[in-house]
């Protein structure tokens, strides 16, 4: 990416980030039944959401690493899980930090976290699995597991709520009122974490790639001092 | 049908190699049969609330048995180089993965049946009255478990600490088979008609057809070098 | 450094043209290019990691490669290879056999998956010809290595494959084994049919081909008709072609 496009970049997401934080904490009014504790909701669903759409770049791009044997797809495909695992891990933390003060429970069997937990879990496999594996064979696997992964989200996500259906969860899923400032800050916040992620994920591939780099030209040295 | 025979002699291969010496039923029926006796002592028979975790005692004992199977059966294929031979034949790599995983499927059904059995004897249950839709249960299930297993076991055999990895990529995979087999499952010991499981059922069929398309595709790639 | 046979006549069954196949950041294969003529025996030789293995997988359909093309009997090995598997035979250290199953078992399972006409009077054929005919009925584990590796050579001539692709066939084979072997290549021979053989056999290897390559470092070093190369001096030939590089180098600056 040429420079000044880098850096518009960088700037754009501090000041929307800032601009999340104002809204949250200054513009959005606070909830009537929840208290100050209800803002982490913001952090909460924008994490899930970038989650989500971090694990659905790993489903594609690795359908594409498949289909095209081009290493920048594995390399977006494992970047993205990375960063997915991190906004993965925020939902899980921030969900109890938000349920112990209201609900008196660390954890809620709430359909949508359970789903986030086993996505978790599928995802950290994912990364073990590409430590764990062979030099070729790894972004193969990755890329099989990755499909199936994301493939068996909405079957995992249905059969828990049919088992939450039958044994009533502690919590009601959506207990909360919203207000159309309430709504405004949500946007504003997800488009803040959007670009989070999508700067995270640009410093993740340049890593990446030069880590690539550095591999290349120390076996070219290689073969160079063997001849 | 050319695919059916082929699948039939990999089937055939497996099983005869294994009635032979018997190395991977036998552990996997030790080892669910010492998994029931752990239970037993965890929750003797008689206490009230153990109707409920009934269904779940036996699930457990039949996933990690089957998935100390599944992991051996590519593993040794591995260690001895004989997959390669298999990859030889001028067979297309899904018919390969069907006739792996329709062995694993008749081997975990064996270990079940042993199972169901041993299970049924130390907790006073009796299977008999409703056997057919028990039966229907755990085939569907079980089914779904070989597909994920299969292909995941072609995996890991070729990873670090393969149990270990297998299990890390089966059980995330498989939570939705494991729920809905083991709801089921209750429901039919409890004298429920099949009726009552309808949207388990969906799901379990769900889950096995989209993942056997799926693994069928997909095991290609993970043999290939 | 390129195939520099003469003669231009008569069908190439195997053509490899700018095969690359890369592990990670190392290129086992570089640019090769080779063909083989109908009814030739190449004799593929080279120092370890060269590349001679992979050379053979891929030539098998069981690697793919990661540039270049590659055609076997016609098949393109990346996208037909089950019809290109069905007309060769590949014999490797690794014996493919089944340990549990009878010698007869082992052969009926590959009969079966190659599709065999009459295969079980196929297989006492060629149980005949590698001489483990009384053996049929015992269990591939009593077998010694040699005995495995003549089932391994029947296992691969079962289905009469018109090519046969042998990566360090020698090792580990006995007396008995080395007859059989012998025999089954100039069998092959004979019938017209194209063998490609990697060795580190040099004598073994010069004594049956009917040309001769080098591979070093995945690249295509030396490639000659037989009647060209001298055979007596081949060892010299070899070193040369193959320590250049390296070794001397690199004793330089001991």
């Amino acid at each position: 990416m040429r420079r000044w496009v880098s850096i518009a970049f960088e700037f754009s997401t501090l000041a929307t980030m800032l601009g999340a934080l104002y809204a949250i904490f200054l513009y959005a009014p606070i909830e009537k039944t929840m208290g100050i504790i209800q803002k982490i909701f913001y952090f909460h669903v924008s994490s899930a959401f970038l989650s989500f759409f971090a694990f659905f770049i790993v489903f594609v791009a690795s359908i594409l690493y498949l289909y095209r044997r081009d290493r920048k797809w594995d390399i977006l495909a494992q970047s993205s899980a990375e960063i997915g695992v991190i906004f993965c891990t925020l939902v899980l933390i921030t969900g109890p930090i938000w349920a112990k003060p209201i609900w008196n429970v660390w954890w809620t069997w709430d359909p949508r976290l359970t789903t986030t937990l086993i996505l978790w879990f599928i995802y950290v496999s994912y990364l073990m699995l590409r430590k764990m594996a062979g030099e070729g064979q790894r972004e193969t696997f990755a890329a099989v597991f990755g499909i199936i992964g994301f493939i068996n989200v909405p079957i995992t996500f249905l059969a828990i709520r049919i088992w939450r259906t039958i044994h009533p969860v502690v919590v009601r899923s959506s207990g909360i009122s919203i207000t159309s400032a309430m709504l405004n800050t949500l946007i504003i916040t997800i488009v803040a974490f959007t670009l989070l992620f999508f700067h995270l994920l640009m410093a993740r591939i340049r890593l990446e790639r030069m880590r690539e780099d550095c591999g290349e030209m120390r076996a070219l040295w290689e073969e160079r001092d063997n001849r | 049908m050319n695919f059916i025979s082929k699948v039939r002699t990999i089937v055939w291969k497996d099983f005869t190699h294994e009635l032979r010496s018997k190395e991977m039923l036998i552990s996997m029926c030790v080892f669910s049969f010492l998994v029931i006796i752990i239970f037993n002592f965890a929750f003797p028979p008689g206490m009230g609330d153990v109707d409920r975790i009934i269904p779940g005692i036996l699930w457990v004992a039949f996933i990690f048995s089957g998935l100390l199977g599944m992991g051996r059966s590519f593993g040794v294929e591995k260690d001895k180089g004989s997959l390669q031979g298999l990859l030889l034949c001028p067979v297309g790599r899904g018919t390969i993965y069907v006739g792996k995983m329709v062995g694993n499927f008749i081997f975990m059904s064996m270990m079940e049946a042993f199972t169901l059995a041993i299970f049924s004897l130390l907790f006073n249950v009796n299977p008999f009255p409703v056997l057919i839709p028990l039966v229907l249960v755990i085939v569907l299930g079980t089914l779904g478990f070989t597909v994920v297993g299969t292909i995941f076991s072609a995996m890991s055999a070729n990873t670090r600490a393969r149990d270990v990895m297998l299990s890390m990529l089966v059980f995330p995979i498989a939570v939705p088979l494991i729920i809905a087999s083991i709801k089921a499952t209750g429901k039919i010991l409890d004298g429920k008609s099949l009726s009552e499981i309808y949207s388990w059922l969906k799901i379990l069929v769900a889950f096995d057809l989209t993942f056997l398309l799926v693994s069928y595709l997909a095991f290609q790639f993970v043999v290939e070098e | 450094m390129n195939d520099r046979v003469g003669t231009v006549e008569g069908d190439y069954v195997i053509e490899v043209r700018a095969l690359t196949k890369r592990f990670g950041y190392k290129k086992a294969l570089n640019q090769v290019n080779l063909t083989v003529k109908k009814g030739e025996f190449l004799a593929l030789f080279g120092p370890n990691g060269a590349g001679k293995t992979t050379l053979i997988r891929i030539l098998s359909s069981l690697m793919r490669p990661t540039s270049g093309e590659v055609l076997v009997a016609g098949y393109d090995a990346k996208s037909e290879g089950e019809d290109l598997r069905r007309i060769i035979g590949v014999i490797s250290h690794n014996t493919f056999l089944y340990d549990n199953l009878t010698a007869f078992e082992n052969l009926k399972f590959y009969g079966r998956m190659y599709d065999v006409k009459g295969l079980k009077e196929r297989i006492e054929e060629v149980l005949e010809l590698v001489g483990l005919k009384e053996r049929m009925h015992e269990r591939v584990q009593t077998f010694s290595r040699g005995m495995q590796q003549r089932l391994s050579i029947a296992r691969a001539i079962l289905h009469e494959p018109g090519i046969l692709l042998l990566d360090e066939p020698f090792v580990g084979l006995d007396q008995n084994g080395l007859e059989t072997l012998k025999g089954v290549l100039e069998g092959f021979r004979e019938a017209g049919k194209t063998t490609v053989m990697t060795s580190h056999d040099l004598e073994r290897g010069l004594e049956m081909c009917s040309r001769v390559t080098i591979l070093h470092s995945g690249v295509i070093v030396y490639s000659e008709d037989i009647s060209r190369t001298v055979r007596d001096d081949f060892q010299h030939t070899y070193s040369d072609y193959t320590e250049a590089g390296g070794l001397l180098h690199r004793r330089s600056w001991v």
